[in-house]
């Protein structure tokens, strides 16, 4: 048989298994999402090439076990006719992950899969230092887990009360966790070092009385494998899509100038140090 | 409350979540167009959200009352769907 070529395989998302000359497919997952076509070819290649199953990883990947190595070409020209693109693994970025936003969730502050679509486009695959992991997730509620990644994009929203439409119902204090909110002569204040744009407020108002943009809370250098770390928020709230990608844009481009080859970037930040890194931040955050 | 003309009365005191908005919305559909709704409820979870899901559900919020005994009655008008 042929040399093979392992890394080229990796990065076309075929990890090797325990298994002589057996392979798991990895294929491209954006946004935990796939069509009903995606997931017909995806039974069709494991009952044909595999052993029936599929196996769904941790971060919203589907990898497909027990290719044979013989049948590699065959497979990847068949699930393109179903629309399946291979994944990647090794030192580059990641599957994007996302929870199901504000198109399906009553709780989302923002479409968590436009986001997750559009940080794919712009970064996914790029060749980097180390493996780099973005998840974006829609609200407070935090289900898809944001500070495990390398970067972490949290939905908010930026709020702010409209006194000519409440009827003063005393909700939003009510279920506001942060206690953020106080009803003074009829008047809502809101004490923004409290709060934390979880929106719940804006949600439960029976009369809409709020101004309500939807934002983001970004978080940095998170890790969850041998090492365990959660990721940090040194910015303010981000107002604009624009702002966040200017955002995104420094950190990844951080990381690759700065990161020692096999290097997390929560390692690199830990080494360089936080204050340089964060001061190119806001750079970017100040536009 | 004597801003509202009440027409029913729930009492969703004496069950959890997620059966309390079950209950509330069962007693919505009870009545007619217009018609006014007082809901009694617990402080915590159900007060954080049974509102929330009766406003989701189209109907309108009218009031939310403190009572002494530490409950809320929300006072919602029955929106009917064209
Ligand atoms: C032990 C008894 C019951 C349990 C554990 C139960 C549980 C549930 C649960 C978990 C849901 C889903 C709620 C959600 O989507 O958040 C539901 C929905 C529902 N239940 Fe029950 N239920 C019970 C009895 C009843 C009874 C007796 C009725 C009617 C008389 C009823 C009427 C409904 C209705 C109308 C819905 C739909 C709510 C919706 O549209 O969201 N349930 N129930
Ligand atoms: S994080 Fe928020 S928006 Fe996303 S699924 Fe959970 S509750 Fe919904
Ligand atoms: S957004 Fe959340 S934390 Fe801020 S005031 Fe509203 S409920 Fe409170
Ligand atoms: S929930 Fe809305 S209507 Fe009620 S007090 Fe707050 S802002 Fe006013």
């Amino acid at each position: 048989m042929a040399e093979v070529d392992y890394s080229t395989l990796k990065k076309g998302g075929f990890m090797r298994q325990k298994q002589k000359d057996n392979f798991s497919l990895r294929l491209a997952v954006v946004g935990g999402t796939l069509t009903a076509e995606n997931l017909k070819k995806i039974a069709e290649v494991a009952e044909k090439y595999g052993d029936g199953h599929v196996h769904l990883t941790s971060r919203q990947g589907v990898e497909i076990p027990f290719i044979k190595l013989q049948d590699i070409d065959e497979v990847k020209e068949e699930l393109a006719k179903g629309d399946c693109k291979p994944g990647v693994c090794g030192p580059r970025v990641r599957t994007v992950t996302a929870c199901q936003g504000n198109q399906i969730c009553p709780s989302g502050n923002i479409d968590t899969y436009d986001i997750a679509q559009k940080l794919n486009d712009r970064y996914f695959g790029r060749e980097l230092p180390h493996k780099f992991k973005f998840g974006v997730t829609g609200c407070q509620n935090n289900c898809l887990k944001a500070e495990e990644n390398d970067v972490g994009i949290k939905g908010a929203l930026d709020v702010k009360w409209k006194q000519e439409a409440c009827i003063n119902c005393g909700l939003c204090a009510k279920v506001c966790r942060s206690n953020a909110i106080t009803i003074e002569d009829g008047k809502v204040v809101v004490d923004y070092d409290k709060c934390n744009y979880c929106g719940r407020c804006v949600k439960s108002c029976p009369t809409d009385a709020w101004d309500a943009e939807s934002a983001y809370l970004v978080s940095f250098g998170g890790t969850f494998g041998n090492a365990i770390s959660k990721g940090e928020y040194p910015l303010p709230l981000i107002t604009s899509e624009e702002q966040l990608f200017r955002v995104t844009d420094a950190a990844i481009q951080f990381f690759d100038d700065y990161a020692n080859p096999s290097e997390r970037f929560k390692f690199t930040l830990d080494r360089v140090g936080r204050e340089e890194f964060y001061k190119r931040l806001k750079e970017a955050y100040n536009g | 409350m004597g801003d509202f003309q009440i027409d029913d009365t729930v009492d969703i005191t004496d069950v959890v979540c997620p059966v309390t908005f079950v209950k509330a919305k069962v007693a919505l559909e009870e009545l007619d167009d217009g018609q006014i709704l007082a809901i009694r409820m617990n402080d915590g979870e159900p007060v954080q959200n049974v509102p929330r899901s009766i406003k989701e559900e189209g109907h309108q919020i009218l009031k939310l009352n403190a009572n002494e005994d530490g409950t809320y009655t929300l006072i919602v008008k029955k929106v009917e769907e064209e």
